[in-house]
């Protein structure tokens, strides 16, 4: 199998605190991978380094063949991402922020309308592509979100935490829509979740980050062997520990360290 | 494609601009006060003082100015907004150039605060003010432009550096009023104390005003000419400045 990501000895530092310590990981075409690990563990400061907007201290990222580093347009066009919060233009209409999207993912003017139609269908907001953002609940803005992330064809999709804040029916929607996109287009899935039970229905693999270093990885089923549990949740806390953690990861310390310093 | 890359960051600010009728008619509301309260107050000791010069003729493209200066610097730091409500990530994220987003922004912000501009331009003639010769109004036009690029450059430069708001009433303050009162958009800038003089003289939109009001109101101290050298290059300097720290933003 082919690996679409590839992470080697990534290092992530603010200031004095090592957000991301040397984390090396591959993800398969055409898997689902989980990255799963406590508050505060270094998902989302990897994440954003996947994705080109914060530069990493050391190490190399490569996707869809691109070094993510020297050949940045090339790896973005190669990846969609959904960000843990939102990231739509409020003040735009559902279609408009598709638009804008299409059009600066340079999708080729006649295709662009037939694409957004499509995505929107995937995700079941067709009927309402003309509303104001703002209108929207927040489980539909989570799925224009995926819809609009599809709109240029993605190899491989990042979804930081898909599913947070939202109802039952809205996370089994969100989860079936995933599914499909990976089953029917072939596109590369990576997630982050806390809700063990779903990262175990649908992950091929998983990896586990705890204090920017990744402790386990394998399949679903490898790592319950391996610690001898019944559930990944299990799991899960058997290698983090049940200690709460500061809700509070790298990025939010670091914007911290920056007020301190103007205060001073 | 450029083309279209920076149309579409333009528009979107359009659109904004366009949605938000408040903002279009609270930023027009600052000049046309000061349009009234100098104009009709001081006009009196201006024309005593000038031998029978008329202040409106004066006073007019300073006022324009003002409505260009504030809303093409509001729409630069328009991308603090961006940043708080995370559409910043979706601009930062895709496979477009920083430097394109830098003249896509600074035109969409240049674009609205010319159109404020002009708004307050056909105003003025309310008031009073006749452009003194129609054959140079468009060089006028060009000393608009040219100040809202400048200042629209300005606010996205400053809001590359700002995490949030807080900072916001200090820029005003400390930078964007003294930027304003020292330009000579409200006095003519003689008789001034050394210090008071070496400012204006450093101000950018000193040269703005001036190249403004020799096109016009036919009134000009440096030279349209000079001015217009003046203004354009701090144009291109501040867009340069602004592309390279909009290269280290991060999200």
């Amino acid at each position: 199998m082919q690996n679409i990501l590839v992470v080697q000895s990534l290092t992530k530092k603010f200031d004095n605190f090592t957000a991301v310590n040397d984390i090396s990981f591959n993800v398969e075409k055409g898997s689902i991978f989980a990255f799963l690990g406590p508050n505060g563990a270094g998902k989302s400061t990897t994440i954003k380094m996947l994705t080109t907007v914060l530069k990493p201290t050391s190490g190399e990222i490569s996707i869809n063949g691109f070094d993510v580093l020297k050949e940045q347009n090339k790896a973005r066009e190669s990846f969609g991402i959904v960000f843990q919060d939102n990231s739509l233009d409020e003040d735009l209409t559902a279609y408009e922020n598709m638009v804008y999207h299409a059009v600066v993912y340079k999708v080729p003017k006649t295709e662009r309308a037939e694409r957004i139609q499509k995505a929107l269908a995937i995700v079941g907001l067709c009927d309402r592509w003309s509303d104001y953002v703002k209108k929207y609940s927040g489980g539909m803005k989570r799925r224009l979100e995926i819809a609009r992330s599809l709109v240029h064809y993605p190899k491989i999709i990042f979804l930081d935490e898909p599913t947070v804040g939202l109802d039952p029916q809205t996370r089994n929607a969100i989860w079936s829509h995933i599914r499909k996109l990976n089953e029917e287009q072939k596109i590369t899935v990576f997630l982050t979740t806390h809700y063990m039970e779903e990262a175990e229905a649908i992950a091929n693999n998983v990896a586990i980050i705890d204090h920017g270093k990744i402790i386990e990885s394998g399949t679903v089923e490898e790592i319950k062997k391996r610690t001898k549990t019944e559930l990944l949740e299990e799991a899960f806390l058997k290698l983090t520990g049940r200690d709460i953690r500061d809700d509070d990861n790298g990025a939010n310390k670091q914007k911290m360290m920056r007020g301190l310093g103007r205060m001073r | 494609m450029m083309i279209e890359i920076i149309y579409i960051l333009c528009l979107r600010q359009l659109k904004h601009y366009w949605r938000s009728k408040a903002r279009l008619i609270g930023s027009l509301g600052q000049p046309l006060l000061f349009m009234i309260a100098f104009g009709f107050g001081f006009g009196p000791m201006y024309t005593r003082a000038n031998g029978g010069a008329n202040y409106i003729n004066f006073l007019t493209p300073g006022i324009v100015t003002m409505a260009i200066l504030f809303t093409a610097v509001f729409s630069g730091l328009e991308i603090i907004w961006d940043r708080q409500f995370g559409f910043l990530k979706e601009i930062l994220v895709a496979p477009i150039s920083r430097t394109e987003i830098m003249i896509g922004k600074t035109f969409g912000g240049a674009i609205i605060a010319m159109i404020q501009g002009l708004i307050m331009l056909s105003m003025t003639y309310l008031f009073g003010f006749r452009i003194s010769n129609l054959g140079s109004l468009w060089m006028g036009l060009i000393f608009m432009f040219l100040i809202a690029i400048f200042f629209s450059g300005l606010g996205l430069t400053i809001a590359s550096k700002m995490e949030d708001m807080q900072g916001f009433q200090m820029i005003l303050n400390f930078l964007i009023m003294p930027i304003f009162f020292l330009s000579g958009a409200l006095f003519p800038l003689q008789n001034l104390p050394y210090a008071i003089y070496l400012i204006s003289r450093i101000d950018p939109l000193t040269y703005g005003v001036d190249g403004l009001r020799g096109s016009i109101a036919g009134v000009s101290t440096f030279g349209i000419y000079n001015d217009l050298v003046a203004i354009s290059s701090l144009s291109v300097l501040i867009c340069a400045i602004g592309t390279v720290l909009f290269l280290k933003i991060e999200a």
